[in-house]
């Protein structure tokens, strides 16, 4: 659990963040949006005290982290960012060993933990282990970026626009294996992005930031039913409300009974996508499969449009 | 294979250059038109072998000392701490720089005697400026990204100096002492107006005697001593810059 209280960030007589509280529950993902200098990032940034606080208080798991030297409680918590930052003069099982060498772990430990993670990133260690970070493509490298950061298993992990510079395909891909990720080791996973599609296909909770305040935290389906300000519903934009509302779901919520002809849709699919391959094929309904290739039953156009409608 | 001619070049005047300095009468006959008749043709003063050997340790000396000097300070005026200490650390290198070092071993003489100590004093100030330059560039134009997630993967001050920014920085900093070295060995030659033993007492005598071929030989052996040891130099740069992928 992270409790920001009050926290507020000067640089001379600019306020970056101002008097912001909010409390992150444990093994939820929450994301921060917001237009550039917001101050998303610098809110962020404060957890691990990359900055530091001009007053108010943040703790973890109810431990002030004004208590904790500053390096020691960043080995604690992950942290990834844009374009990877790898260290580029070390191999990529050096870089993710990075951490775990900071403290002290044994070698067999450390080796072990890089094998898991870089086979848990669908990248094979024997091959990529020994590869410099330049070797690797912009997918690739953003992978090691974020198995770095969660190599000392640490429970919270800060992220900050991590898939910005990827292309859309590999975006997609990089989101599904940060959900899966996350519920592998139910890390709190907080991360800053200015994509709402992505906010809203990843987060529990949203934080929407404007100069320096929070002017919404809720989640997802509550932001679309209820923006709290004209700014909110801007960013979420109006004519994208029920296209974000069926985001947040799988198609496995709006599996109805029965059967139907085409290509079937997986579970785990969002349900925007479904109503996507709905329109696309023509159909009224596609059978949807388990992720063990049973059939599940059928998701129907109109049942699409019943849940995309605005909630009452 | 590009690399196979350039190569074999340079080993082959590396032999020359050891066989020059271990059997130099073998080269007699390639010398003697540059002299009067009855003159000799090769350096008869003392061992041309153990002046190369001692002109390679006054510059290795000084540069050493440089080196540490310079890179010492970008270090310094590179942390937050010594940010203030940039503008006087940039007014000394370049003091050491633009006094010409004839003048400083003018200077030194009387303070230290003649020998190999004003010589290197010379040396060390001269070599300061671009070591220092060099290291401050490679220091400050880290890429922010990388200086970022050294900071966020919990690394303190002195791990982030030691396992990122100085092996980043490295291949920058090598150049600037490649400069060092180079202007070192050319320069190391006037010491021997105070009597320092280097190759410059071959060039010293050969003008004293009106002998070109002294002349000759003992600046050819420090050209060919730079050439090689500036492309040494650059073949390590390239090394480690190919293998931090910043080709």
């Amino acid at each position: 659990m992270i409790e920001i209280e009050t926290i507020t960030k000067r640089y001379a007589d600019t306020t970056v963040v101002d008097n912001v509280s909010m409390t992150i529950a444990p093994r939820t993902i929450t994301v921060i949006v917001g237009t550039s200098g917001s101050g998303k990032t610098t809110l962020m940034r404060m957890i691990n005290r990359l900055v530091e606080p001009t007053s108010g208080t943040i703790r973890i798991d109810g431990e002030d982290t004004r208590g904790i030297p500053g390096h020691e409680l960043r080995r604690r918590i992950g942290y990834a960012i844009q374009g990877h930052g790898l260290f580029p003069h070390r191999t990529v099982a050096e870089n993710i060993a990075t951490v775990p060498g900071l403290l002290g772990w044994d070698k067999s430990r450390i080796e072990a933990k890089v094998k898991e993670l870089l086979s848990l990133f669908q990248l094979d260690p024997a091959a990529f282990g020994p590869r410099y970070p330049h070797e690797l493509s912009g997918g690739q490298q953003q992978r090691v970026g974020v198995a770095r950061a969660l190599a000392a298993e640490p429970n919270i992990l800060l992220m900050d626009e991590p898939f910005g510079a990827l292309d859309p395909v590999i975006r997609a891909k990089a989101q599904e294996d940060l959900l899966a990720i996350q519920k592998h080791f139910g890390t709190t996973i907080v991360l800053v992005t200015h994509d709402m599609e992505e906010a809203f296909h990843l987060a529990d909770r949203i934080a929407v930031m404007d100069k320096g305040k929070i002017v919404q935290y809720a989640a997802p389906e509550d932001m679309l039913v209820n923006p709290a300000t004209d700014f909110v519903e801007t960013l979420i934009g109006a004519g994208e409300r029920p296209f974000r509302l069926l985001s947040i779901g799988t198609v496995g919520d709006a599996t109805e009974a029965g059967i139907a002809e085409g290509e079937p849709l997986a579970a785990a699919t969002s349900q925007r996508d479904a109503l996507s391959a709905l329109l696309w094929s023509g159909r009224e309904a596609l059978p949807v499969i388990g992720a063990d290739g049973a059939p599940l039953g059928r998701v129907t156009l109109a049942g699409l449009t019943r849940r995309a409608a605005r909630p009452q | 294979m590009k690399r196979v001619l350039p190569n074999l070049l340079r080993l082959a005047v590396l032999i020359i250059l050891i066989l020059f300095l271990l059997q130099p009468y073998l080269f007699e006959p390639l010398l003697k038109p540059l002299v009067q008749a009855n003159a000799p043709a090769i350096y008869n003063q003392g061992s041309l072998l153990s002046l190369t050997l001692s002109h390679l340790t006054t510059v290795f000396i000084a540069t050493f000392a440089a080196t540490i000097v310079a890179v010492g300070l970008a270090i310094l005026v590179t942390r937050p701490i010594g940010a203030e200490f940039l503008p006087l650390s940039r007014s000394l290198v370049n003091i050491g720089q633009t006094f010409p070092p004839v003048a400083v071993l003018a200077l030194a003489v009387p303070a230290v005697g003649f020998g190999e100590k004003p010589t290197l004093i010379a040396l060390f100030l001269y070599g300061l400026l671009p070591i220092f330059e060099n290291s401050m560039t490679g220091l400050s134009t880290l890429p922010p990204a990388i200086v970022e997630a050294a900071r966020g993967t919990g690394m303190t001050a002195w791990q982030r100096l030691t396992k990122v920014e100085l092996p980043l920085a490295l291949p920058i900093i090598l150049a600037g002492i490649r400069l060092s070295v180079t202007i070192s060995l050319a320069t190391a030659t006037i010491g021997s107006t105070v009597a320092a033993k280097t190759l410059g007492e071959v060039i010293i005598a050969g003008l004293q005697s009106n002998n070109l071929a002294f002349v000759l030989q003992g600046g050819l052996v420090v050209a060919v001593l730079a050439v090689l040891i500036y492309d040494a130099f650059s073949a390590v740069e390239r090394m480690l810059s190919r293998r931090a992928g910043r080709v």
